[in-house]
């Protein structure tokens, strides 16, 4: 097994007196998908924005390759490869669907700062937002404006833009949420295409995709980790038989 | 197709006439016009914060009033001061003052930005209104214009009125296709990110507090460079110039004129005061004239309602037909 390229450990969230997030521990490895599940409000969101720095951890450590990452802005976790997609939609409604791309490749380069060149004129740039789009399935929507998308293809976009960006750790916050059988699968092809040269958080509650996917998985309730290991062994853990997959059908599927 | 080169070289036509205006030999209106211009670099400046950053600053006034007091004290008594460096040295105290301020109210977002960029240019309005320093409420005289000399030859000299008109039509330009360069690059891009979705930019690893601050100082800069030209052109500075009436009247030009479109300040400059010299025309209005501002304020008010994009929207309206619906036919 290869060393993780991200860790946490005893990671908490607090807002007040709740505990979001609970000493979770955690690792994610190129070349595997870790799925995380649970009920509505376990804190798998907050997990993910503890991790792409868009919330401050109460207490506990975030490790990118053996570096203490909790506490730095997300636009340094962002730079430092950490790409993340969002459950609710968040992408540039009024810009076309190349255009947000674009702003996505842009923020990886050096010429970011050239003040005086034309946007478009970055060779390299524009490739790379082309094959995100293409890679996403979105190709043949690029001049179209973002707000006339349909929600299945802005979660496309969505996760475009995180490509876009060429992380090495992927946060994927439910991308199948609202898309249609068709656009799930094709998604579900790209995680695992995907999968290989990245490091892959995937939330999701499709459990055809989550077993489809993945390589580890991890089971939230109340913002703690019931059970994680491979997906078999957490199929077969009572603790979450009882608490969580509600027994009989997942099992003799 | 015509319609595209028609748009392209309209800027081009529109200075080229202004250019030649000064031959019309009228006082009035070459100072009028001058004023226009130095207001419509005023309301680009603003513009690119409230139209391309997102950033609705409601102190602009302070570069304005600010680079005009760097001007009036620079100037000596008798002897009139190289534009050669007091222009750069008013740009370059605004631009620090932005960058200094900015570092603070960049920290703030919406209603509390307002806020603070207003106490800031308050702050000023006091420095000036309440010390010695700027010679309080009365102001200083700025009794010999700048020039600009190479050796010993006086190349611009703005006691002429036409030299400094030109000057200003310069600078008007110069702004303008500035501000399309940095607002066409990459960089430009990105304020228009952080205008749309700021969170998102961020997630997407831009460093949004510096892009927003390289706005701010790069507009308070701009505001600055019209404030030296405003001041020279009246010849003396009084706290009213950075007072908070001054930065509602440059907000209000480029809402007027359409935020977010360049040429839009610019309309809204030429709209703005031209109607504050009509509207206050006692030959037209006798009684009424001596409170233009509430017309003005019921223009304004019927702008914000009926047209939401300004008068640079209302322009588009009669010169493009298809809106966005056209692209559906591109569909796969």
């Amino acid at each position: 097994m290869s060393e993780a390229i991200l860790r946490t450990e005893g990671l908490t969230k607090r807002f007040g007196g709740l505990v979001a997030v609970s000493d979770v521990s955690l690792d994610l490895h190129v070349g595997e998908v870790h799925v995380v599940i649970g009920p509505n409000g376990a804190g798998k969101s907050t997990l993910t924005n503890l991790l792409s720095g868009d919330l401050p951890a109460t207490s506990g450590r975030v490790m990118l390759d053996g570096r203490d990452i909790a506490g730095l802005s997300s636009d340094q976790i962002s730079r430092m490869g950490v790409g993340r997609s969002y459950q609710k939609t968040n992408i540039f409604l009024p810009f076309t669907v190349f255009e947000n791309a674009r702003l996505a490749a842009q923020s990886r380069t050096p010429y970011a700062l050239r003040v005086f060149s034309g946007a478009e004129q970055y060779e390299a740039i524009n490739a790379l937002a082309s094959s995100a789009l293409e890679s996403a399935g979105l190709a043949h929507r690029a001049q179209r404006v973002a707000a006339t998308l349909s929600h299945g293809e802005q979660r496309q976009l969505e996760i475009a833009m995180c490509l876009a960006t060429q992380p090495r750790v992927l946060l994927l916050d439910e991308p199948l949420a609202g898309m249609g059988p068709h656009e799930s699968q094709r998604m579900v092809e790209l995680i695992g295409k995907l999968r290989s040269d990245h490091a892959i958080m995937l939330i999701e509650h499709d459990m055809d995709a989550v077993f489809a996917l993945a390589n580890r998985l991890t089971v939230m309730v109340n913002g703690e980790v019931l059970e994680t290991g491979s997906p078999e062994q957490v199929r077969s853990s009572p603790a979450v038989q009882a608490a969580y997959l509600g027994g009989e059908e997942l099992l003799h599927e | 197709m015509n319609n595209v080169r028609f748009s392209r070289s309209l800027p081009y036509a529109v200075i080229g006439l202004l250019a030649m205006f000064p031959m019309l030999d009228s006082t009035f209106y070459t100072q009028l016009l001058s004023k226009v211009l130095i207001m419509a670099i005023f309301a680009m400046s603003l513009d690119l914060l409230v139209g391309y950053t997102g950033l609705v600053s409601f102190g602009h006034a302070a570069y304005f009033g600010l680079a005009g007091y760097v001007l009036a004290l620079l100037a000596a008594k008798f002897e009139a001061v190289s534009l050669w460096w007091s222009l750069p040295a008013a740009i370059g105290i605004c631009v620090a003052f932005a960058l200094a301020t900015g570092m603070l109210v960049l920290r703030t977002r919406g209603i509390y930005f307002i806020m603070v960029t207003l106490a800031f240019a308050q702050m000023l309005f006091f420095v000036f209104h309440d010390t010695k320093l700027g010679g309080g409420s009365d102001g200083i005289y700025i009794y010999t214009k700048p020039t600009m000399n190479l050796g010993d030859t006086v190349l611009v000299n703005l006691e002429k009125l036409d030299q400094f008109y030109w000057l200003v039509l310069f600078c008007t330009a110069g702004t303008y296709f500035l501000l399309r360069r940095i607002l066409g690059s990459s960089f430009g891009r990105a304020l228009m990110g952080i205008k749309v979705n700021e969170h998102r930019m961020r997630a997407l690893g831009f460093p949004v507090f510096r892009y927003q601050l390289a706005s701010f100082a790069l507009a308070g800069g701009l505001g600055g460079l019209a404030g030296y030209l405003a001041a020279v052109q009246f010849g003396f500075v009084n706290p009213e110039i950075l007072s908070w009436h001054q930065s509602g009247a440059v907000l209000m030009m480029v809402i007027l004129g359409g935020m977010g479109t360049l040429h839009g300040a610019v309309i809204g400059a030429f709209a703005f005061v031209l109607l504050q010299e009509v509207l206050s025309n006692q030959a037209w209005f006798g009684i009424a004239a001596k409170h233009w501002q509430l017309a003005m304020g019921i223009l304004i008010m019927l702008v914000a309602l009926y047209l939401p994009q300004g008068l640079a929207g209302l322009m588009n309206k009669f010169q493009r037909k298809p809106p966005p619906e056209a692209e559906e036919g591109a569909d796969v």
